[in-house]
């Protein structure tokens, strides 16, 4: 039983550490809390001399605690240091397992029966969860880890990999590359690898039948010695030669921990954070939540988070955080002067996508996004533009120009700008200021991150963005109460890639909107299915079988996963009876389209081979992802010689990195599909960067500033294999020089052996490398330029497959 | 019907991205820009020739032959610049087919340029010397445009989606899955399979490269020995027999990608040095002929 302190730190990360120093500054009574011996262990197991970098650079560091880029080692260093001076109490080997009582009084039990008391609780026990341990003998051996952090780090080795699910098997992978010469044996307690995905059992099974580990399965480990293990297998014990084991054998997630103590979450998926006020303090009075855990990967936000809790704690309601005069300088250009949180009230109120946000989030969001004053008549976007972020009105109104001279104005309060938020795709319209406004500009990001925060948020856009979409579609001459029925009995379904959505011959009167994603039709001739359209998000399908009442007379299926808008036929009819010139305009595209249809069956019969070549190159692209790409680089094998000057230009063009390789990839009729990146629609690259680095780009290039953390979460989400870990190698000798003396690596990257030569025992970071399409150099993409022959193009899918080609190629 | 897509196509810039889609190689470049002007020069200059009189008769020293000299050898200069330009990755807007194509067809027009600057007057010196160097780089360059045009398509076809590296580390998948499967076997057949482990995948000299003929390919001598062999167990023999058989296959795959290259390579190693060798030429014949006036 130990003296009830104020403020109990659970975690002895960054956020943790940097609170206990302020409580210990303050003079206030504290415990800080940490499982291992050590301070900050996430950090602590990063591997030896990995730089820790210290983003964002433009956020100020308001902490007790120093932080500023160096290596992990110098790092901890400090912060022992600090903790040691600021006198801060830590109690070690304190893995606490159940919080009771209420504010003013915490029990904290840990697993060693120890009992801490407290006024208030501050978690900041971060999102690694704990990994579960190895139970056999020996299983506190220090050759033992939980992480690979850079397989290059072992060489020459026994490694031992323990666990059969995606961590294991990735790890052991990763040190059975043949260049680092280990010996790699894997432990599967049971006989097959159900958890984990097909890729990776088939590439570990490929691996073992090359002879570059050894899988046993039914084998567990049964006794840790230093150079040795022993096993128990079917065939009873054997002892096997082992410097290292890598136990992955799962973690317990923080989630379940912190739910019973009753703390609430914004919602069920996995992205949900705690719910928290603007001081931090989670629904359970008293305990306050910081760090990863609420959101905030980056360190610098955890220190200066654990600073101001505690000055929350302690009663300082006047504090101002960190991010006050980044704020400050979002609404410097306004023409009226607010204080910031004054700022922030007024467009909480004014907005109605904002009016569910806590004031923590509207902060957040903020920081992501841009305030502007326009002029009356000012250009928001333009027509055709890319763009993926969202507008919200505070003040005045916007003017949409659907068609020439005629526009629809938008309200304050509401919204625009969601069409490039929700499909990707290019500004369907532009948009001017209708009077003197103030627009809010929301990085797609944060847009992101609100709708999955705020429910009513979402519910606001999404219904908004229908009701545009088919404004949009069917032009002028619609109102949103024209409207009204058909959106409220629409539906929002999501379809996986090669879904069938609409069957030839069925009957049905749906009207189908992409809302993202893209389509294939196709239509049965003559036993075949050929390839009629490729369909972008924002086109519509399925409105001839309403016009016609016939059965449906093409198939379409999703050429990625996507999402449709369902609109019933009947609400649909509706609406065309009402307003006879929208009917018009439908019964336009309809013959537009039906004649499209005839065209190409009328050539199936004369050119046969033509529209089946067609056909089977546009099913092609569809399967290899382009259906979601929107500016991919396709190679013509027909007149690619395989000079790779389209590589050599790429890492000439950037920092000596290629972000291209021609030779891998598909092929199919000479057309080959290389691995470089498609620009996608919805990125997948961006779905988690903890920086937030990776943009859209005004020319549809997505693309990274500096500021990579080198995580790799990029690399690893995307399905096409596109993002490279990489140092950039030292500048090169002149060509010229190259050219008059031989002297140094030529055009291109050079050998990984120059560089390392050329670096000593250096070890640069390596920082995530992908194509940028060449952004802000003049000339365009470097590998489309650099092809001698002409077989590289860049091109988008709508483009490439439209039907002008097959006109071309049978003409 | 066709009015539908007519409309399209009439946008300037829909014809752009008609032609980017059509994946227009260097050769029909812009509608076959440059074969119109160099044939337009060679024309030119042929036409020109037969009407202008030039007294005493044609050759390199009068006012025609010197015209025709400084147009020739500011071509040769530039088209050697193409070496320097596929290399230099400035970032204005330049496009490397576009170069290509106008160095295939300027060059081509050199045989005019060059032969018709002699005036048909040629002997054994080194003014001879530079055109026959010139014509040798054209020769081997005209080479090169026959392969860049009817090899790619053949390259595409064998490497059937996989890497160099992918080709290179299959054969040493069966090497490494022979070396087990050959540890049954008796002494006299073990012997073969491992000359055919040792072999390695790029010996064989410039002439089997090329040619795609390896007449000592230890692989194929193994194969031989061990399917006629009775010597081990059958069926572990079989099994080495079946991996032997599928190395083969592996080998054939990577020897005819490396043919292919060799072919698609080797005469850069010939037009490239023949090039200074022209250039050496052609200062010297230059120098002389302003020496001598």
């Amino acid at each position: 039983m130990s003296e009830p302190v104020k403020v109990a730190i659970i975690g002895s990360g960054p956020a943790g550490l940097s609170a206990a120093s302020r409580a210990a500054q303050l003079g206030l009574t504290h415990i800080l809390l940490e499982k291992t011996d050590h301070l900050s262990d996430t950090i602590f197991k990063y591997q030896k001399g990995k730089r820790v970098l210290a983003t964002p650079e433009r956020l100020d560091l308001r902490s007790d605690c120093r932080f500023a880029e160096g290596a992990r080692e110098y790092i901890l260093g400090n912060w022992d240091e600090d903790a040691a001076n600021n006198k801060v109490q830590v109690a070690y080997h304190a893995d606490v397992v159940e919080v009771t009582g209420e504010k003013g009084a915490f029990a904290i039990k840990t697993a060693k029966g120890d009992v801490f008391h407290a006024e208030n609780i501050v978690l900041a026990i971060g999102t690694q969860g704990n990994p579960n341990r190895m139970r056999c003998e020996g299983a506190d051996m220090p050759h033992i880890i939980y992480q690979v952090d850079d397989p290059e780090d072992f060489k020459d080795k026994h490694i031992t990999v323990v666990g059969s699910g995606d961590a294991g098997i990735e790890n052991a992978l990763g040190v059975a590359e043949e260049a680092l010469e280990n010996t790699v044996t894997i432990l599967n307690r049971s006989k097959d690898f159900a958890r984990a995905k097909a890729k990776n059992v088939s590439d570990m099974m490929e691996a073992g039948e090359n002879g570059f580990m050894s899988i046993r399965t039914e084998t567990q480990p049964k006794k840790v010695e230093p150079g040795w293990l022993t096993l128990e297998t079917p065939n009873g014990e054997e002892r096997i030669q082992c410097d290292v084991i890598v136990a992955r054998l799962g973690s317990v997630a923080p989630r379940g921990f912190v739910e019973s103590m009753g703390i609430e979450f914004t919602g069920p998926d996995r992205e949900a954070f705690p719910k928290l006020s603007p001081t931090f303090e989670s629904t359970v009075p008293g305990i306050f939540v910081i760090g990863a855990l609420a959101g905030y990967p980056l360190i610098k936000h955890c220190m200066n988070q654990g600073y101001d809790v505690v000055e929350f704690i302690n009663g300082n309601a006047g504090l101002t955080p960190a991010d006050e005069k980044d704020l400050a300088a979002i609404f410097a250009d306004l023409p009226e002067r607010k204080s910031v949180s004054e700022w922030l009230d007024y467009l909480r109120t004014r907005v109605s996508i904002f009016a569910d946000v806590s004031p923590l989030q509207m902060r957040e969001f903020m920081l992501d996004s841009k305030v502007a004053f326009y002029r009356k008549g000012d250009v928001v976007f333009e027509k055709g533009e890319p763009g993926s972020s969202l507008f919200a009105i505070a003040d005045g109104f916007a003017e949409v120009e659907v068609g020439p001279d005629f526009t629809v104005p938008i309200e304050q309060g509401s919204i625009f700008g969601e069409v490039g938020l929700i499909s990707g795709r290019k500004r369907g319209a532009t948009i001017r200021a209708g009077e003197d406004s103030i627009f809010v500009e929301v990085s797609r990001t944060a847009a992101l991150k609100l709708m999955a925060a705020v429910p009513g948020a979402k519910r606001a856009i999404n219904r908004i963005s229908l009701e545009r979409q088919l404004l949009q579609i069917f032009k002028g001459g619609l109102t949103v109460e024209d409207l009204g029925p058909v959106v409220d009995t629409a539906e929002v379904e999501r379809v996986p890639a090669g879904k069938v959505v609409l069957t030839e011959g069925e009957q049905g009167d749906d009207v189908y909107v992409i809302r993202s994603g893209s389509m294939v039709v196709e239509k049965d001739i003559g036993g075949k299915p050929i390839f009629l359209r490729y369909l972008p998000a924002g086109s519509f399908f399925g409105e001839m079988g309403v016009l016609s009442g016939q059965p449906r007379n093409a198939t379409v299926k999703a050429a990625v996963g996507a999402e449709l808008i369902k609109l019933t036929g009947e609400s649909f009819r509706k609406m065309l009876a009402a307003r006879p010139q929208v009917r018009e305009a439908t019964e336009a595209a309809v013959a537009e389209r039906a004649a499209m249809n005839s065209f190409i069956e009328s050539r199936k019969a004369s050119y046969s081979s033509a529209v089946d070549l067609y056909s089977d190159t546009a099913s092609f692209i569809m399967k290899e992802g382009l259906g979601e790409a929107t500016d991919a680089l396709l190679i013509d094998e027909n007149l690619c010689v395989g000079c790779d000057n389209c590589e050599k230009a790429c890492a000439d063009s950037h920092e000596g990195l290629s972000r291209l390789d021609r030779e891998a990839g598909k092929t199919f009729a000479h057309l080959h599909v290389p691995t470089s990146c498609r620009h996608c629609e919805h990125p997948h690259c961006m779905a988690d960067c903890p920086p937030n680095v990776i943009h859209r780009g005004p020319d549809g290039e997505v693309f990274m500033e500096p500021g990579c953390i080198g995580c790799g979460n990029c690399m690893r989400n995307c399905p096409y294999g596109v993002i490279r870990m990489e140092a950039a190698p030292p500048p090169k000798p002149s060509l010229l020089r190259w050219l008059l003396t031989g002297f140094g690596p030529g055009p291109g990257e050079p050998s990984p052996k120059w560089t390392k030569k050329q670096l000593g025992d250096e070890k640069p970071k390596k920082i995530a490398v992908k194509c940028d399409m060449c952004k802000g150099i003049a000339g365009g993409p470097a590998c489309v330029r650099a092809c001698p022959t002409g077989a590289a193009i860049r091109v988008s899918p709508e483009e490439f497959l439209s039907i002008a080609r097959l006109d071309e190629d049978t003409d | 019907m066709a009015s539908l897509f007519q409309r399209r196509r009439n946008k300037a810039t829909q014809v752009e991205r008609v032609r980017e889609r059509r994946h227009e190689g260097f050769l029909r470049y812009a509608g076959f820009r440059w074969a119109k002007i160099s044939g337009g020069l060679c024309l030119l200059i042929i036409v020109s020739y037969a009407l202008i009189d030039v007294t005493p008769r044609h050759n390199g020293g009068s006012w025609y032959g010197y015209t025709l000299g400084t147009i020739g050898a500011g071509l040769i200069l530039w088209l050697t610049a193409l070496g320097y330009r596929k290399r230099k990755m400035t970032s204005d807007h330049w496009s490397l087919k576009a170069w290509t194509s106008a160095h295939v067809y300027l060059g081509l027009s050199l045989i005019v340029v060059g032969t018709w600057h002699t005036g048909f007057q040629l002997g054994w010196n080194v003014h001879t010397l530079a055109w026959v160097l010139m014509m040798l780089v054209i020769l081997s360059g005209l080479y090169g445009v026959i392969v860049y045009a009817t090899l790619p398509a053949a390259l595409s076809n064998n490497r059937d989606e996989m890497t160099q590296m992918q080709m290179l580390e299959a054969i040493r998948a069966f090497d490494r899955q022979l070396h087990s499967a050959a540890q049954p076997l008796t002494p006299e057949d073990t012997a073969p399979v491992l000359a055919a482990l040792d072999e390695d995948p790029f010996a064989g000299g410039i002439g089997a490269r090329l040619s795609g003929r390896y007449r000592n390919c230890a692989t194929a001598a193994a194969l031989r020995t061990l399917t006629l062999s009775r010597s081990s167990d059958t069926e572990a023999r079989e099994k080495v027999v079946g991996l032997l058989k599928q190395k083969e296959a592996a080998l054939a795959r990577l020897r005819q990608h490396l043919r292919i290259r060799g072919l698609l390579e080797i005469w850069l190693y010939v037009h490239v040095p023949l090039t200074f060798a022209l250039i050496a030429a052609l200062s010297a014949h230059i120098i002389s002929v302003f020496f001598y006036w």
